[in-house]
C-alpha cells in the first residue's frame, strides 16, 4: 500500500485517499463559448501518459482537501504532491539533484 | 507402528514427549518437535498423496515450504478442516488427524491412476486442446469431472468457527528469514538501537543452523551459538516471530505477514485467534530468505522415496529420522556428498553417489571417498522402479552428453541435488530487477525498487561464513539507512551506538561449493515414454516443455501457461529453473534470453480467514440505522437494505402479506394520515455569503430569488449533462440552505460539491457540512397531517396561508427545535419534520400518539415508492441510469433557462440531447389491469418481429396501485412522449404483455391535493 503525502497532513496510507483524475484541467470560464469539440476535449480527453502524470487526489478520510500530485504511471510511485493553485513542480531540477 | 526409522538419539525433537496422531485413519507415534512429514517418515510412510493429473503415487520431496507433493487435509472437527497443507509445515500435536488427498478409493489403490496409462493422450496444452468443444461441455462435463479427479483438496462446507485478527506494526528494520544471514542482520541492526522485527515461516528460528551438526561459530557448536544469539536478540528488544510467513511485499515497504498462532496446539485456547495478519510498514527490509535445493530431472524421478538430498539430511539431523535404509544419491554438486556423509554417519547405507560432474573435486568428494562411499563421476540415473516406493534405479555413464549402458542398483531411497536456487520471491514481488549470474547459474537480486537489501544465500552468498558476514553487513547498512528515514521515529535523535557494532564471526564449517545443473539430465530412452518430472505439483514433465517449444512457444510466460509448469500453489519453487533450462536447451538460447516468470503474492498459500479478519457476519459491513429504527423493529417492520441503511419496507399487520400491507398503507396516506421515517435522506448544510451563488452553479435551478422560508426541488447534473441527484432544498436565510439528497447519493453529492468548491471556485465563501446523521426526518403525509401536527407545534403557523406547499419554518415541535418542511413526495398535504437526531424517537412517538385518533398509519419505503409513482415522481437511479438528461425525465422545467452557466449546462446543448429517439419517461398501463410488469423488462413495438427485435426501452418501476385499483408502471422509452396513446408490448417468457403508453402522472395531475 502506497504512502501518500498530503500537503496539509503529511504521510498517510493510500486507503485514506481518493483519486480525482488528471490535474491542471481548469473548467472553462465560459463553457457556452466552446465548440462541441472543445467541450468534448475538456470533458473526456486526457493525456494518459506512460511516465509522470499530474493528477488530483483528495484526502477524503483525513482533512478532506484536494491536492495535486505527480505520479509515475510506470512505477506507481508518487514523485511529488502540492497544493491546488501551485504550479506543477519542475522535476528536471529534482533529476539534477 | 513404532517409528522404526527413528535414530536412537539426536535432533531437535523432544523424545520425552511422545505424541499419537492419525494419518488416513491409522494411528502412529511421533514426538513433540516433529512435523507431520518427519513423523510419517519415522514410521516408514513415504506414500502421502496422488499427483494432480496422472494420479501417480507421491511422497515427500522436501522438508520445507517448497514441498509440492505432500498436501494433506488436517481435521479438528467438522468445521475445522483445512485442505492443502504441506505436511512439511504441519507441526505434530497430540491427536492430530490428517488425511491424504486426491485419491479414491484409497491411497494405495487409486482409480484415477488410470490417467497415468493414458499419459500419452494428456500432453502439454491438453486443457486448451481438449476442453474447447462442444460449447457448454465445460460446465456440464469437463469441470465437474476435473474437480472430482483433481488433487486440490476439498473445502469445508461449514462456516469457519475460528477467529482471525489483523494488526499493524511499524519498525525500523524488518528481517525476513531467521537463518544465519537473518540472525546476523538482526544482531547488527539491534546493536544500533533500531526497532527490529525478525520473522521466519518455521516453528523454530535458525534456518540451516538447525541442521548443521559439524559447524561451529565463535568456537561454539552452531546450535548453541544460535540459542545465545536468539537470547541476545530477545534481550535487545527484537520482536521474534516464528511460524510467521512474509507472504506479500507491497509498495513502500508494506510487508504482509501471516502468523499461525494456534495451528500447532492440541487444544487451542478460546482466547487466541487462529492466525494474525500483520501489515508491517518497515523503514528498511533485509531479505534473508535463503535458497531452495533444486531437484534433478530424470525419468521416474517422482516415486515415493525420492527426495531432495539436503531435505533428507534435515530429516536426519533435525528430526532424527532416516529417510530409508539404502540410498542412491544423484548430485550435481557438493550437497549430495554432505548428505551422503551425514546419512552414512546416521546408519543409512549409501549404495552410490552418482555425480553429473566428470571430475568431482574438493573436500566433500574426498571425504566421501575416504569414507568408502562408491562415488561415480559422469553418472546419471536413467530410470527408477517401484510402485508405491522406489526400489531401485538404473545408473549409466554419460559420454559426450549421452547416457550409456544401464546398471541396476537396488535402494529404497533416492536423494537428488541439482544445486541451489536463491529464493528471490519477495525481492521479485517488491518489483526489484533480477540479474542472471552465469557463474552461479542463478537469478540474483539486482536493482532495488524498495528500501530493501538481500543477504546470504538468497543473493547467492552460499555457506555459513558468507551468510553470517553478509547478513551482518546488511543489518548494519539497513539500520544506518533507516536512521535517515523520517518515518523511523525511534531512531530520530537516537544516540550513536555505544559500542562498535562491527562483529566478525569465527566459523568452522566445510562449505559445499556452487556447482549445480539446470534442465533435464540425459537418459538415452525413448522420450515419449520417459516421464521426467519438472513440476511435481502440476505433473509437468520435461517432454511437455519440449513439446511446447516445438509447438512454437518461445517466451517462458507462454510456456508456463501452455504447460502449466510453475502455476501450481507452490509457484514453481522447485521447478521454475529446470523448466527454464529445458526451454533454453531446446531453443539453443542462453537462460537470461528466455526470461523468468513473475512471482506474485502470496509466497505460500494463505487462508481466506486471515484476509477476512473480523469482517464477517454482523461485522462484514457497517449497518446504519435511524433513531426511529427501534420503534419500527418493535412494530414488526420488514426491513430492506438501502446502501448501508436498514429501512422499514412495510409494517404488516397480523397475517398480512406485503401486497396487503402496502395497499392498506397507501390507502391510509391518500385518505387519512401516514407517518414515514425519512431520516436516511442525505443532508448537507450549505452556508456562507456566496451560498446562493454556489447553489446556482451546482444545481440546474435558479436560487437567487428563492425567498428564505421557501423550498425548491433541485436537480443536479454531472458535467456531462446527465442527472446525478435530486432533492428538496430549503432556504433558511439568505446565506443558509438545507440541502437534501437521495439516501444513496449523500456522500457522492458532498464529494461533488467539495470538488467544485475547492478546485474550481475557491474564491466562493461557502462551507459545506454533512448533516445526514444530525437530523431525524419524520414525514407526516395525508389529508389529516395538519390536524395531527397542529397541537404539537410552537411558533409555527401551519395554515395554508402561512405555510403553503414547499415552505419551511423553524420553531418547536413536542418541545424540540425543528425545521418543519411542508412538502409531499406522495402528492398529499404533507410535512417533513426535521428534529435533532437524539430527539427523533421521542418526537416520532409524540406525533404517533397525537395521530392515533386519526388512525395514523406507519408506512415503509414500498408504499412511499408506490405513492410517488402514482404521481410520476422519479427516483434517481431507478428511472435514471446515468444516461438520462433532465428533459428525458420530464424535469426540463427545473432547468434555469436564464442562467449563464451551471454544472452540466454546456453539455445539454450537445446534439445527442436533441435526438428524437432519446429515451423519455412515460407511464404504462397494462391492457389487463391485474398484471404488474417486471421492472427491467424490455419494450418492443411488435413482439412478432423477426429477431433481433428492436428494443424500444425498459420498465423502470411497476406497482399495483391500490388508489387506482390497477397496476401502473413507469418506463424509459425511445421517443416516448410521441408514443403516448399507442400500444407497445413487453415480451415475457409466457408471452407478450400489451401496454398502453400514457402520461407518467397517474393521479391528481393538476396537483389539487397539494394545495389545501
Ligand atoms: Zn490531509
Amino acid at each position: 500500500m502506497l504512502i501518500i503525502t498530503c500537503p496539509w497532513c503529511g504521510e498517510r496510507p493510500e486507503i485514506e485517499f481518493v483519486y480525482g483524475g488528471e490535474a491542471h484541467i481548469a473548467r472553462p470560464t465560459d463553457p457556452s463559448a466552446l465548440s462541441d469539440q472543445e467541450w468534448a476535449d475538456f470533458l473526456y480527453n486526457r493525456t494518459n501518459p506512460k511516465g509522470t502524470h499530474a493528477e488530483r487526489w483528495r484526502h477524503t478520510h483525513g482533512c478532506g482537501r484536494f491536492f495535486n500530485a505527480v505520479r509515475d504511471t510506470v512505477s506507481d510511485f508518487f514523485v511529488a504532491t502540492y497544493k491546488p493553485g501551485e504550479p506543477r513542480p519542475d522535476l528536471s531540477q529534482d533529476d539534477a539533484k | 507402528m513404532s517409528g522404526s526409522f527413528r535414530t536412537s538419539s539426536g535432533g531437535r525433537i523432544d523424545r520425552a514427549a511422545p505424541l499419537a496422531f492419525r494419518f488416513d485413519g491409522t494411528t502412529y507415534r511421533g514426538y513433540a518437535g516433529d512435523t507431520l512429514a518427519s513423523a510419517l517418515l519415522a514410521n516408514g510412510v513415504h506414500l502421502l498423496g496422488r499427483s494432480f493429473k496422472y494420479h501417480r503415487p507421491r511422497g515427500l520431496l522436501s522438508a520445507g515450504s517448497d514441498e509440492p507433493n505432500a498436501l494433506v487435509e488436517v481435521k479438528r472437527d467438522a468445521a475445522r478442516v483445512t485442505p492443502n497443507l504441506r505436511a512439511t509445515q504441519v507441526e505434530l500435536y497430540e491427536g492430530l488427524d490428517a488425511a491424504s488427498q486426491n485419491r479414491w478409493p484409497s491411497l494405495a489403490r487409486d482409480a484415477g491412476a488410470m490417467n497415468d496409462l493414458f499419459a500419452p493422450f494428456l500432453p502439454a496444452g491438453f486443457y486448451y486442446k481438449t476442453f474447447m468443444w462442444p460449447a457448454g461441455a465445460w460446465k456440464r462435463f469437463y469441470e465437474p469431472k476435473i474437480r472430482a479427479m483433481a488433487g486440490l483438496g476439498k473445502a469445508p462446507t461449514l462456516p469457519d468457527p475460528d477467529r482471525y485478527t489483523q494488526n499493524y506494526a511499524h519498525c525500523d528494520v524488518l528481517v525476513i528469514g531467521a537463518g544465519p544471514a537473518g540472525i546476523a542482520s538482526a544482531l547488527a541492526a539491534a546493536a544500533t538501537g533500531a526497532r527490529v522485527i525478525l520473522v521466519d515461516e518455521q516453528a523454530e528460528l535458525g534456518g540451516s543452523l538447525l541442521a548443521a551438526p559439524d559447524a561451529t561459530i565463535d568456537t561454539q557448536p552452531a546450535i548453541e551459538w544460535l540459542a545465545d544469539a536468539l537470547a541476545e536478540l530477545a534481550a535487545a528488544g527484537v520482536v521474534l516471530m516464528p511460524r510467521t510467513t512474509a507472504f506479500g511485499y507491497f509498495p513502500h515497504n508494506m510487508i504482509a505477514l501471516a502468523e499461525r498462532v494456534t495451528d500447532h496446539l492440541a487444544a487451542p485456547g478460546p482466547d487466541m485467534p487462529r492466525e494474525r495478519l500483520w501489515q508491517v510498514r518497515a523503514g528498511e527490509v533485509v531479505l534473508a530468505t535463503g535458497a531452495l535445493e533444486r531437484p534433478l530431472v530424470f525419468p521416474e524421478n517422482d516415486r515415493p522415496g525420492i527426495l531432495l538430498a539436503d531435505s533428507a539430511r534435515i530429516y536426519l539431523t533435525r528430526y532424527g529420522v532416516k529417510p530409508g535404509e539404502r540410498a542412491v544419491i544423484f548430485t550435481a554438486g557438493d550437497s549430495g556428498y554432505r548428505t551422503a556423509l551425514d546419512l552414512a554417519a546416521g546408519g543409512v547405507a549409501i549404495a552410490a553417489v552418482a555425480d553429473l560432474r566428470a571430475a568431482p573435486e574438493g573436500e566433500w568428494p574426498a571425504r566421501a571417498l575416504a569414507a568408502g562411499i562408491d562415488v561415480r563421476p559422469s553418472t546419471v540415473i536413467t530410470g527408477t522402479s517401484g510402485r508405491l516406493r522406489v526400489n531401485g534405479v538404473h545408473l549409466a555413464k554419460v559420454k559426450n552428453g549421452k547416457a550409456g549402458l544401464n546398471e541396476p542398483v537396488a535402494c529404497d531411497t533416492v536423494l537428488m541435488s541439482g544445486g541451489w536456487t536463491p529464493s528471490v520471491h519477495l525481492f521479485s514481488q517488491s518489483r526489484g530487477k533480477l540479474t542472471w549470474d552465469e557463474t552461479l547459474g542463478a537469478y540474483l537480486p539486482g536493482q532495488s525498487v524498495e528500501r530493501e537489501r538481500s543477504a546470504g544465500a538468497c543473493r547467492g552468498r552460499y555457506g555459513l561464513a558468507a551468510a553470517l558476514a553478509d547478513g551482518y553487513h546488511a543489518g548494519e547498512q539497513a539500520a544506518a539507512e533507516a536512521m535517515k528515514h523520517p518515518a523511523s521515529a525511534a531512531l530520530k535523535g537516537a544516540k550513536a551506538p555505544t559500542r562498535s557494532t562491527s562483529r566478525a564471526f569465527g566459523v568452522v564449517a566445510t562449505e559445499t561449493g556452487t556447482d549445480g545443473f539446470i534442465g533435464a539430465t540425459p537418459h538415452g530412452r525413448n522420450p515419449a515414454f520417459a516421464k521426467a518430472f519438472v513440476d511435481w505439483q502440476n505433473d509437468v514433465t520435461a517432454k511437455d516443455i519440449a513439446l511446447a517449444t516445438r509447438e512454437g512457444f518461445r517466451s517462458i510466460e507462454h510456456v508456463k501457461r501452455y504447460t502449466t509448469t510453475g502455476m501450481a500453489t507452490d509457484q514453481g519453487k522447485t521447478s521454475n529453473m529446470n523448466a527454464l533450462g529445458i526451454v533454453s536447451e531446446q531453443l539453443g538460447q542462453p537462460v537470461p534470453k528466455i526470461g523468468l516468470t513473475t512471482f506474485r503474492p502470496p509466497f505460500t498459500p494463505t487462508t481466506f480467514g486471515i484476509f477476512a479478519g473480523t469482517a464477517r457476519g454482523d461485522l462484514f459491513d457497517p449497518v446504519r440505522v435511524t433513531p426511529i429504527h427501534g420503534w419500527a423493529e418493535a412494530r414488526g417492520a420488514v426491513f430492506e437494505p438501502v446502501s448501508l441503511w436498514k429501512r422499514a419496507l412495510y409494517f404488516p399487520n397480523r397475517g398480512e402479506d406485503m401486497h396487503a400491507a402496502v395497499a392498506r398503507e397507501c390507502k391510509a396516506v391518500r385518505t387519512g394520515v401516514g407517518i414515514f421515517d425519512a431520516s436516511t435522506l442525505g443532508k448537507i448544510e450549505v452556508v456562507g455569503p456566496d451560498a446562493a451563488e454556489f447553489m446556482n452553479r451546482i444545481y440546474t435551478n435558479a436560487w437567487t430569488k428563492l425567498a428564505p422560508g421557501r423550498l425548491r426541488y433541485g436537480v443536479m447534473l454531472r458535467e456531462d449533462g446527465f442527472v446525478m441527484d435530486d432533492g428538496v432544498v430549503g432556504r433558511l436565510s439568505s446565506d443558509r440552505f438545507h440541502v437534501t439528497t437521495t439516501t444513496g447519493g449523500a456522500a457522492r453529492v458532498l464529494a461533488h460539491m467539495e470538488d467544485y468548491l475547492q478546485t474550481e471556485w475557491p474564491d466562493l465563501d461557502v462551507w459545506l457540512t454533512s448533516t445526514t446523521e444530525q437530523w431525524a426526518v419524520i414525514a407526516v403525509q395525508g389529508p389529516n397531517a395538519r390536524a395531527v401536527l397542529e397541537p404539537l407545534v410552537e411558533g409555527i403557523d401551519l395554515s395554508k396561508g402561512a405555510m403553503p406547499n414547499m415552505s419551511v419554518a423553524e420553531g418547536r415541535i413536542a418541545g424540540v427545535p425543528t425545521r418543519l418542511f411542508r412538502l409531499s413526495f406522495a402528492g398529499e398535504l404533507g410535512f417533513e419534520v426535521n428534529v435533532p437526531a437524539a430527539h427523533g424517537r421521542a418526537v416520532w412517538e409524540a406525533i404517533f400518539k397525537a395521530g392515533e385518533p386519526f388512525g395514523i398509519t406507519p408506512y415503509g419505503t414500498e408504499t412511499m415508492h408506490v405513492l410517488r409513482a402514482e404521481k410520476g415522481y422519479i427516483i434517481v437511479g431507478q428511472e435514471t441510469d446515468g444516461t438520462a438528461g433532465p428533459d428525458d425525465v420530464n424535469l426540463g422545467w427545473a432547468v434555469g433557462k436564464n442562467k449563464k452557466d451551471f454544472v452540466g449546462k454546456r453539455s445539454l446543448n450537445r446534439a445527442a440531447f436533441f435526438m428524437p429517439d432519446r429515451k423519455q419517461l412515460v407511464g404504462l398501463l397494462t391492457r389487463n389491469p391485474k398484471v404488474v410488469l417486471e421492472e427491467g423488462a424490455q419494450l418492443v413495438a411488435d413482439p412478432g418481429a423477426a429477431v433481433p427485435v428492436p428494443m424500444l426501452g425498459h420498465v423502470t418501476s411497476a406497482y399495483m396501485s391500490a388508489t387506482l385499483g390497477r397496476s401502473i408502471a413507469l418506463a424509459m422509452v425511445k421517443g416516448g412522449r410521441s408514443r403516448i396513446g399507442r400500444t407497445l408490448h413487453v415480451p415475457m417468457p409466457k408471452g407478450a404483455i400489451a401496454v398502453e403508453v400514457v402520461d407518467p402522472v397517474f393521479y391528481d395531475a393538476e396537483g389539487a391535493r397539494l394545495d389545501v
